[in-house]
């Protein structure tokens, strides 16, 4: 995979690639993710409502955080049979970058593009924080900038964030190096310490089987500036843009 | 009216953080018998009279309901009846 410098988005003149961020009635982590695509990557970036039909022309797609549809019946149920989540299947179907995040990745799974399902933290709690994450695979278009084992510190808010599958997929997702991100203690450990929400495997984010599609709920577009006091989650941004420039190229 | 009644389930491999906070909630009120508590959903969807005329037909749509969104495979199990 060649992967180019993040800085080259300023180096190839008109060249970047255009950013779509998903909007559902209750998404709330919209104009967050917005700001970070357009004033910290210095790339194009739209708002899509989610009555729109199409993607054409979008190289990276943002589902973002919030309560779509007040999280009724289950979080992400109803938000998948939005008219735009057929442009978002024919998108990630492509092989294009699609990103999900807290709520994104609840309704990625519930569409069927990511395995597995987030339901209720073991505490029954809301937990807002920051937590301690570890990048396991480096080797994919959404963490090429990060270092093997690198650790993190980017916050959780979510109720809903604790990840379960079965036996098979875990396996699956352990095997392909689909895990992108788990949570860890202050060593730096997957323990149960560590452990926010009762994710099986501290799983914090995974990949689909052909690393095109991801999602994880911890919110890396809160700690994309020191002056918030983590950029750990810029590195994932510059990553989809190096990734994405090296498929427009 | 005819109606349906759905109830959705937890799968019992999953642990059900809801129903933990409430048996806890039971035993301290005294009621230390109670060994596990598991919360589902119960859904009541009323159906057209022309709907139910065809209960074969009704019960493939009802299944289709629940497949696509009422129930979510990975986490879920489910269970329907068809009332008068």
């Amino acid at each position: 995979m060649t992967v180019l410098a993040p800085d080259s988005t300023r180096v190839i003149s008109g060249v970047k690639p255009k950013f779509a961020v998903i909007r559902f009635p209750g998404s709330n982590c919209d104009q967050d993710a917005y700001f970070v695509v357009k004033d910290v990557l210095e790339c194009p970036v739209e708002y899509v409502w989610h009555q729109e039909k199409s993607l054409s022309g979008f190289d990276v797609v943002i589902v973002p955080g919030g309560f779509s549809y007040g999280d009724y019946l289950r979080t992400g149920a109803v938000a998948r049979f939005a008219p735009i989540m057929n442009a978002v299947q024919q998108h990630a179907a492509s092989g294009k970058l699609t990103i999900g995040i807290c709520n994104g990745f609840q309704i990625l799974c519930e569409a069927g593009l990511l395995p597995g399902a987030l339901v209720r933290n073991t505490e029954c709690r809301f937990i807002c924080k920051y937590v301690g994450l570890r990048v396991e695979n480096e080797d994919t278009p959404f963490t090429s900038l990060y270092k093997h084992h690198q650790l993190l510190q980017i916050p959780i808010a979510h109720g809903e964030g604790c990840y379960v599958c079965d036996d098979a997929t875990e396996a699956e997702l352990e095997q392909q190096k689909r895990v992108l991100f788990r949570y860890v203690d202050a060593d730096g450990e997957p323990s149960e310490a560590g452990n926010p929400n009762g994710s099986r495997s501290n799983i914090a984010g995974i990949a689909n089987a052909t690393f095109n599609v991801m999602g994880m709920m911890p919110h890396p577009e809160r700690a994309s500036e020191k002056i918030l006091g983590t950029a750990d989650g810029k590195p994932l941004f510059e990553s989809i843009v190096a990734t994405a420039l090296s498929v427009i190229a | 009216m005819p109606h349906i009644k759905v109830i959705v389930t937890l799968k019992p491999t999953l642990l059900d953080a809801q129903g933990r906070v409430v048996q806890n909630a039971l035993h301290s009120l005294g009621y230390e018998d109670v060994t596990q508590v598991r919360i589902g959903k119960y859904m009541e969807l009323t159906v057209s009279d022309d709907a139910a005329s065809d209960p074969a037909a009704l019960d493939t749509t009802v299944r289709e309901m629940c497949d696509k969104l009422l129930v979510n495979p990975v986490i879920e199990n489910y269970t329907f009846e068809v009332m008068e």
